[in-house]
């Protein structure tokens, strides 16, 4: 006990002082604060870009409420159910994904929502959770840095959902869900010889990924990514609207609400996956800085909490929580501005719609569940 | 470092987390640098490229086309006006498949073959924000198909557009000329500016004269659209200078006499007021409906008029080159008084032909195949130019020399372009021997002046030159440069004065007695027309070769085909104290004059006495 509390010096004050009311409701304050800044600058970014609609406001402060409350009760469930529930959490997922399989209905061409009694969603969604949760689980009671076989142990997790994600297909969130996994084994300290030999293997089986794997809307996305020239009025439309809609705000922006391209329907997508584009364009670089900003402080207040678990499990479930809500960040930032082939990856917290908004809070509940994790002795 | 560890070590693993934490920090704030470094790009390094990208997507400017001047006749009544019409037009821009759009509104509206080579074209040269017409004149029922499917053909837009039309086509054709679509070679003429929006250009006559004028100016609207090419709203706006309203000199109702009297014989009249150098009447038949020209005549329409062997295309009036016959002879009367070679009084006799003094071949006289003889034994100039004696011109002509006669006809404006304010007028040609030598390499021999000196073998005139020297002759020798517009937007516009004809009052005097006789006159070449007549008339009678007649030869009319009848041609100002209007009539193969001074007396009663016929 004396020698943990001297490795984390800065938690010893917290530690020495009564428990505040707000970890008595399992809260992280800073987090909570900066959710909160971020919910209201989307919002006030997403009346502008949703054609200054009220009512889309209103449905996704609704959605928030949601999130909220989703969120502070997952807080309030401790870490050690989530691991003992992780497993079967899982087990119902991968039920879910075979079930999008055979019953899901979907659009434009790709399945990936269940029906059940009118209420639509998407189980893919539960399992950017259920997936660290699991790999977590499954690492937590191994020697860390895990052995080769728990790293294909875990693989094999990270894999099942992620193929049948891929299946529906769903590019962005196979890939963000992979991502998920892997970043608990890479928290888990895997060594690097693993991570280069991933690398290689990686840029190697492009080729056969392009050739076997993509589908061809998805190897569109990619060429009009490297020339969006090529195709100005189809596919390449979108990047090259998206990038005069961010160039033109400049430094200062066109205001708020006085951004041509996204007011006058240039901009597609412009309130969801295209959405930092109205907000570059009306707040220009500052506002975009700001937000990269809050979203700085949240990752960092993320590393942190999981610097401060007192358990591998919240160690690693904190550490790929928020390395995931990174991935959002980059890749929406980077396919909105060119940078990356588009995938359909929301700007997290800033884009409308529920699915993701409270999938995202039920992720901080979990983080927040972590910050305010009793300490417990495993061995 | 313990390679089998078998127990969990707590501390080890929170410090390998802690090295994983920062690893995954590093890498989080270099990711983020990368997209800072990104948005800088956009935002601030290439701010300008994408802010005009942003404004140029967000702004159009749209042409708004002037409103073509009118063309009205001296009583006000309209000539060319235009009326609205729906345009089918393609914005290439917000098209994504043209091919299959093309493809679809052919489904929907009759679009020609040759409607979509134009087109074509036309994609080719203009911005991708411009709508490219691809049909005229949509009819009701194709506009309401096109409404019905608008929403699964973006980018394709009917617009309403002003339209030339020629009330009276057929009978203004020469005189007005006509608008038509603006081809490639005129689009790399015209300034681009300027006619952006406008399909349509003046193509001949006093449309294209007048182009700059009727044209009007430009104007331009900047209007924010939205991506579906809707226009949102209307930031500024120029409005466009309307075209300047022309009134012409010309008289619906001497037009129609001309046209009516000239009965769809290939001719041309052309009717001057003295005083002004209006031109009262400009008839060239046959004529053609100028509407069909206004979008594009047809292929068949096209090669009809082109191929037809009266050549109703030409404008016989300005651009047909005819020997003026006698109608020269009071002009070669005029230069005879003026040089001191004749007077009044002066005759030569007349036995019904002429020869060249060492020279064998005779020269006939016109009425020798009549009579058989010439007209009296002993000819003067009144009597020479009532009747058209020959022989006394020969005369004048050998002693003149082809230099003088050139320096005594040319005041008279033949041989140079009148400078009437329509296209394509044509010089003629009044012969000099240094004419023959830089036109044909050639010296010039006696007998050609003797042809010359009865308006015969190269020399050429257009009616619209006669029509200006009869006004020379009516006003004793001042005349204008003839002029069709007579008001340009109310203000009046003069006809420029021409280098007045010199001659003493006695002389011309003469002249006109010569003239006054032709009509007035007991064996007067005209004196027909005189039958009835309420006022009186200064004219002369011609008659022009079509071939030329080998010496001897027997001319008989009757097998010589129709086509190689003389042209008839008839000169008169009336009233003969006070002219009020000079005219020139010309009757392809008409066979003599008789078949063109009907026609002047018909033009002439009705402008005097407002009448028709």
């Amino acid at each position: 006990m004396g020698d943990y509390v001297r490795q984390m010096p800065d938690g010893s004050a917290d530690l020495a002082r009564p428990p505040s009311a707000a970890s008595r409701f399992h809260l992280d304050l800073p987090l909570l604060l900066l959710l909160l800044i971020l919910t209201v600058y989307g919002l006030v970014v997403l009346y502008s870009a949703s054609g200054q609609d009220m009512g889309a406001v209103i449905r996704q402060g609704r959605y928030f409420l949601v999130a909220y409350v989703v969120m502070i009760t997952a807080s309030q469930i401790s870490l050690v159910r989530y691991m003992r529930w992780a497993p079967w959490f899982y087990l119902l997922g991968v039920g879910l994904l075979v079930a999008v399989m055979f019953f899901g209905v979907g659009a434009k061409g790709a399945q990936r929502w269940l029906s059940i009694g009118g209420f639509r969603f998407q189980p893919s969604e539960i399992l950017k959770l259920v997936v660290p949760m699991t790999v977590a689980w499954y690492l937590a009671e191994r020697i860390l840095p895990p052995r080769f076989k728990y790293i294909i142990g875990s693989l094999a997790i990270i894999a099942v959902p992620s193929a049948l994600i891929l299946r529906q297909p769903d590019l962005g969130t196979a890939l963000l869900i992979a991502a998920s996994g892997m970043f608990v084994v890479f928290m888990a300290g895997i060594g690097w010889r693993y991570i280069v030999g991933a690398v290689v293997i990686a840029f190697a089986s492009a080729w056969p990924v392009w050739l076997f794997v993509l589908k061809d809307y998805q190897k569109q996305r990619i060429l009009t990514l490297l020339n969006p020239e090529s195709d100005k009025l189809g596919a390449g439309w979108n990047i090259i609207q998206s990038k005069t809609a961010i160039g033109s705000g400049g430094w200062d922006g066109k205001g708020w609400l006085g951004g041509t391209q996204s007011q006058l329907d240039f901009l597609p997508e412009s309130h969801t996956d295209f959405i930092i584009a109205v907000l570059a364009e009306e707040f220009g670089l500052r506002g975009v800085l700001m937000l990269m900003a809050i979203y700085l402080l949240i990752l960092l207040r993320g590393f942190w909490i999981g610097l401060r678990a007192q358990t591998s499990y919240g160690r690693m479930l904190a550490g790929s929580l928020t390395l995931t809500f990174f991935v959002y960040i980059f890749v929406n930032m980077g396919m909105v501005a060119g940078l990356l082939p588009v995938v359909g990856v929301p700007l997290p917290l800033v884009s409308a719609g529920g699915t993701s908004v409270v999938t995202l809070m039920a992720g901080f509940g979990l983080l927040m569940a972590v910050s305010t994790e009793k300490k417990i002795v495993t061995h | 470092m313990p390679q089998h560890i078998t127990l969990k070590d707590s501390n080890r693993e929170a410090r390998i987390y802690g090295a994983r934490t920062v690893t995954a920090v590093l890498l989080v704030c270099g990711l983020l640098a990368l997209i800072t470094v990104r948005y800088y790009s956009l935002q601030i390094t290439n701010y300008e490229t994408y802010k005009t990208q942003s404004e140029r997507n967000r702004v159009q400017l749209q042409p708004l086309p002037p409103k073509r001047g009118l063309i009205y006749d001296r009583n006000g009544v309209l000539l060319a006006d235009n009326r609205p019409s729906y345009i089918l037009s393609v914005v290439r821009e917000r098209v994504a498949d043209l091919d299959a759009t093309l493809l679809a509104l052919r489904a929907l509206v009759p679009i020609s073959d040759s409607d979509l080579e134009k087109f074509q074209k036309k994609v080719l040269r203009s911005r991708p924000y411009e709508s490219v017409p691809l049909r005229f004149r949509l009819t009701e029922d194709e506009r309401a198909r096109l409404a019905v499917n608008r929403h699964r053909l973006p980018g394709v837009v009917v617009d309403a557009q002003l339209l030339r039309h020629y009330p009276h086509g057929e009978l203004f054709s020469h005189a007005i000329g006509y608008v038509g679509r603006i081809n490639e070679q005129e689009s790399w003429e015209l300034d681009e500016t300027d006619y952006r929006g406008t399909f349509h250009v003046g193509k001949i006559g006093v449309e294209k004269y007048y182009e700059d004028l009727l044209h009007g100016t430009v104007g331009y609207q900047n209007v924010e659209t939205n991506a579906h090419g809707r226009v949102l709203r209307v930031l500024e706006r120029y409005d466009p200078l309307p075209g300047a309203d022309l009134v012409l000199h010309l008289d619906i109702e001497l037009q129609r006499t001309a046209y009516e009297a000239l009965a769809g014989r290939r001719g041309a009249v052309v009717a001057i007021d003295p005083l002004t150098g209006g031109i009262l009447a400009l008839v060239s038949t046959p004529g053609f409906d100028t509407n069909l020209f206004v979008n594009g005549i047809s292929t068949v329409d096209y090669s009809a008029l082109r191929d037809s062997p009266d050549v109703p295309l030409f404008n016989r009036a300005v651009q047909g080159q005819y020997p003026p016959g006698s109608t020269v002879k009071p002009m070669m009367g005029l230069a005879g008084l003026e040089s001191g070679l004749v007077t009044p009084d002066y005759s030569v006799p007349d036995p019904g032909w002429y020869r060249l003094p060492g020279d064998s071949r005779r020269y006939r006289d016109w009425i020798l195949k009549i009579r058989g003889t010439g007209h009296a034994p002993r000819v003067s100039l009144n009597m020479a130019i009532a009747e058209s004696c020959d022989v006394y011109f020969y005369d004048l002509a050998r002693r003149l020399t082809i230099d003088r006669m050139y320096d005594y006809l040319h005041p008279f404006g033949l041989g140079e372009r009148t400078g009437v304010d329509t296209t394509n007028e044509r010089r003629g040609v009044l012969p000099s021997t240094r004419w023959k030598r830089e036109a044909m390499a050639q010296p010039w021999y006696p007998g050609e002046t003797l042809s010359a000196g009865i308006g015969q073998g190269y020399m050429l005139t257009t009616p619209m030159q006669l029509a200006v020297a009869t006004n020379a002759l009516a006003t004793r020798g001042e005349h204008r440069s003839p002029r069709l517009v007579s008001a340009i937007n109310g203000e009046p516009v003069a006809a420029p004065l021409l280098e007045r004809v010199p001659g003493l009052p006695e002389n011309w005097q003469a002249v006109h007695e010569g003239m006054h006789a032709v009509v007035h006159g007991a064996r007067g070449s005209a004196r027909k027309i005189a039958k009835g007549i309420q006022y009186e008339v200064g004219g002369k009678t011609g008659t022009a070769q079509v071939i030329g007649i080998a010496q001897n030869a027997v001319y008989k009319e009757e097998e010589v085909a129709e086509r190689h009848r003389n042209h008839g041609l008839f000169i008169a100002f009336a009233p003969y104290e006070a002219p009020t209007i000079a005219l020139a009539v010309i009757v392809e193969n008409g066979g003599g004059s008789s078949a063109a001074y009907p026609i002047a007396r018909k033009v002439m009663d009705t402008w005097l006495l407002g009448e028709a016929g």
